[in-house]
């Protein structure tokens, strides 16, 4: 079985955990310390951000961190070697989530036949939406790698269908129409849990995650009451930007990580 | 020459793709709004009303049709084929902009948008945009590039002065893709009461259908206007390429014809030189903005600078129509650099009294190497895209 399935089969009594890192931020020597970090303070689930010079569907936090990243000097190749070194600790999930221009200029065939090679469980591209994804739906499926699709609180009941047909994993659950980013958490809540119930409905066959605006524990218990679990990408990468490179940063970063899943922290 | 199409030209299919380039690489978001966008786009098309009012503004308030002016001294200067020049440069705001703006403005209202956004470089798109605006009283935001903003400072004040806001971008290169950028962010953020008047044949499907098409009056003119003159089609159209919207209003209704058709892309410190916006020339399909088409990109498909003196051209994408039509040789794309770009700007000054915008001279600095190669019996036509007072901070330059 998919490490994604087997987190949503194993964990079925509390909330799932994901969480959004951009890969070669804050460093390229960091980012798997970093995940198996997040894994000992409980995610169940990393998105491992593949970065972009121009991240449309982004807030001003991922943009700054893909920058970062990109000045380092990450490559796709590099990307793939911090899979397969995580792989030697750990059975995480791990789910690559990035724009469509650099997998097609790396080759969208070597791209999924190495993500798998690497240990890549899933994949997530924001400006490839259904409609267009049969350009890299048959290498998915031939290399195991499974396709996580976003679905808006302006998506249609048909569209929601559609979009649960195609994923597998999970579905993704935008919670606001917008860009990645932290929210005043009463801004999400008010219309998420209409949208989150109408999802309900219409997305039978995989779990559902919400993301796009969680920055503590309260907005994801709250946020994710009716879904299988929460992601929380900006608020995370907003904790690395303030800390890093003080002496305790990443303390300070798993302290985060631990209370966003347990609601107090690890020490 | 000859260059003859025996087919039927009808693209883009009904995904919105011109062969391989186009389609709708948005985020899900967005998905809706293009779909709404598709279906208001073509009941309008259908709708007889809405071309009486489009043409009617585009008559008096634009001033349409625009002049097909003979360039005698320019043409004795080369000594070849006649040239004309589609006057874009005499449409309100000075640009052929304007065009696309009111289009797309009065396809707004009939959605029942209350807010207008745009993206801008040489800020000839968000001045259309915020006159379009005015004209009908409607909110709008403009998005521009820092860097731009200092280039083209005129524009800026123009655009105040409509009562359009203009945000700065500092994002990125500072320039006509990072305002894309952020233009795409606020749709994104507040789809439900936005429009996104997107200023060139680029972006998602239907823009770069719809652009165009709210463009080819340019080329339907060219074709009556010509005919008129000289009883008969010209043997050369040349127009400057950038996103490509001038070029392919005035290239879309000879795309059947017997006519050789050549794009000129701003060739910036040179094609090799890695300070250049020739997207075709040293481009790599990809996706950005939008569709899929030639891009600026390294091998980790991070999208490269742009380098133009003519902020108009500095993006390092191109419509997918003209990628397509790149491919299958319909249309000749060729390259002038800065240096030949300003030469065209005194020439034209001195020898016909129009002083061109900088964009627009890119097409111009072309006749160099063209005109040695056509005969008296022959004509050019080139698109006169928009006038350069926009420009003059940059042009005194170089004096």
């Amino acid at each position: 079985m998919n490490r994604i399935n087997k987190v949503f089969e194993q964990k079925k009594d509390e909330k799932v955990m994901s969480l959004f890192i951009t890969a070669g931020y804050p460093n390229v020597n960091e980012t798997v310390n970093l995940i198996l970090g997040f894994e000992r303070n409980g995610a169940d689930i990393v998105e491992l951000g593949m970065p972009f010079s121009d991240p449309l569907a982004d807030g001003p936090i991922i943009q700054y961190s893909s920058n970062v990243a990109i000045s380092n000097g990450v490559t796709i190749q590099g990307i793939f070697d911090m899979v397969a070194e995580t792989r030697k600790n750990s059975e995480i999930p791990i789910i690559l989530m990035g724009y469509i221009n650099p997998m097609v200029r790396y080759g969208l065939e070597k791209f999924f036949s190495n993500a798998a090679k690497a240990g890549v469980d899933g994949l997530i591209v924001p400006d490839l939406p259904l409609d267009e994804a049969t350009m890299i739906e048959e290498f998915a499926h031939s290399n195991g790698i499974q396709l996580i699709y976003l679905i808006a609180p302006n998506t249609s009941d048909e569209r929601m269908q559609l979009s649960d047909d195609k994923s597998n994993g999970f579905v993704y659950c935008v919670s606001v129409t917008g860009v990645t980013g932290a929210r005043d958490g009463s801004e999400v809540q008010q219309s998420v849990d209409t949208f989150i119930q109408r999802s309900k409905a219409n997305i039978t066959k995989n779990p559902l995650m919400v993301g796009f605006g969680i920055k503590n524990y309260n907005d994801a218990q709250s946020i994710s009451k009716e879904a299988d679990g929460f992601i929380v990408g900006s608020a995370l990468i907003e904790i690395i930007r303030d800390t890093y490179p003080t002496e305790n940063w990443k303390d300070e970063v798993f302290n985060f990580v631990h209370q966003l899943k347990f609601g107090y922290p690890n020490q | 020459m000859s260059v003859i199409t025996t087919t039927t030209y009808s693209k883009p299919n009904h995904k919105g793709y011109f062969g391989a380039y186009g389609g709708k690489f948005v985020p899900e978001t967005l998905i809706p709004a293009l779909n709404d966008l598709e279906v208001a786009y073509k009941e309008a098309s259908e709708d007889a009303e809405f071309e009486k009012e489009y043409l009617h503004l585009l008559h008096e308030y634009v001033g349409r049709p625009t002049e097909l002016s003979f360039a005698d001294r320019l043409t004795g200067f080369y000594g070849g084929a006649k040239i004309y020049l589609k006057r874009e440069d005499l449409c309100h705001t000075g640009a052929h902009k304007i065009n696309n703006a009111i289009g797309q403005i009065l396809l707004a209202l009939r959605m029942g948008k209350k807010r207008i956004i745009a993206e801008t470089g040489a800020g000839q798109h968000g001045v259309a945009t915020a006159t379009a605006c005015a004209k009908f009283g409607v909110e709008c935001v403009v998005y521009m590039g820092e860097e731009d903003m200092v280039r083209q400072k005129l524009n800026v004040d123009r655009m105040q002065l409509m009562g359009a806001e203009v945000r700065g971008v500092s994002s990125g290169s500072k320039t006509l893709k990072d305002a894309t950028n952020e233009a795409i962010r606020d749709w994104v953020t507040n789809v439900d009461d936005t429009f996104y008047i997107i200023g060139s044949v680029v972006g998602p499907h239907p823009y770069p259908m719809m652009v165009r098409n709210f463009h080819r009056i340019i080329g339907d003119e060219t074709k009556r206007q010509l005919m008129d003159i000289e009883g008969r089609l010209p043997d050369y159209l040349i127009a400057c390429v950038g996103g490509g919207s001038n070029a392919m209003g005035i290239f879309y209704p000879f795309i059947n014809d017997d006519v050789h058709i050549i794009g000129v892309e701003a060739g910036g410190l040179g094609v090799e030189s890695g300070q250049t916006a020739a997207t075709l020339t040293k481009g790599k399909p990809g996706v950005l903005h939008g569709s899929m088409s030639y891009l600026l990109h390294d091998q980790e498909g991070q999208i490269e600078l742009a380098h133009s003196i003519s902020a108009g051209l500095d993006y390092p994408g191109i419509g997918p129509e003209h990628a397509y039509l790149h491919d299958t040789k319909r249309v000749d794309y060729h390259a002038v650099t800065d240096a030949e770009a300003l030469e065209a700007v005194s020439l034209l000054s001195r020898l016909e009294g129009i002083i061109p915008a900088l964009e627009t001279a890119h097409a111009f600095a072309w006749l160099e190497k063209l005109m040695p190669k056509t005969t008296s019996e022959e004509i050019v036509v080139l698109n006169c895209s928009g006038r350069g007072d926009k420009d003059m901070e940059t042009i005194s330059k170089y004096l």
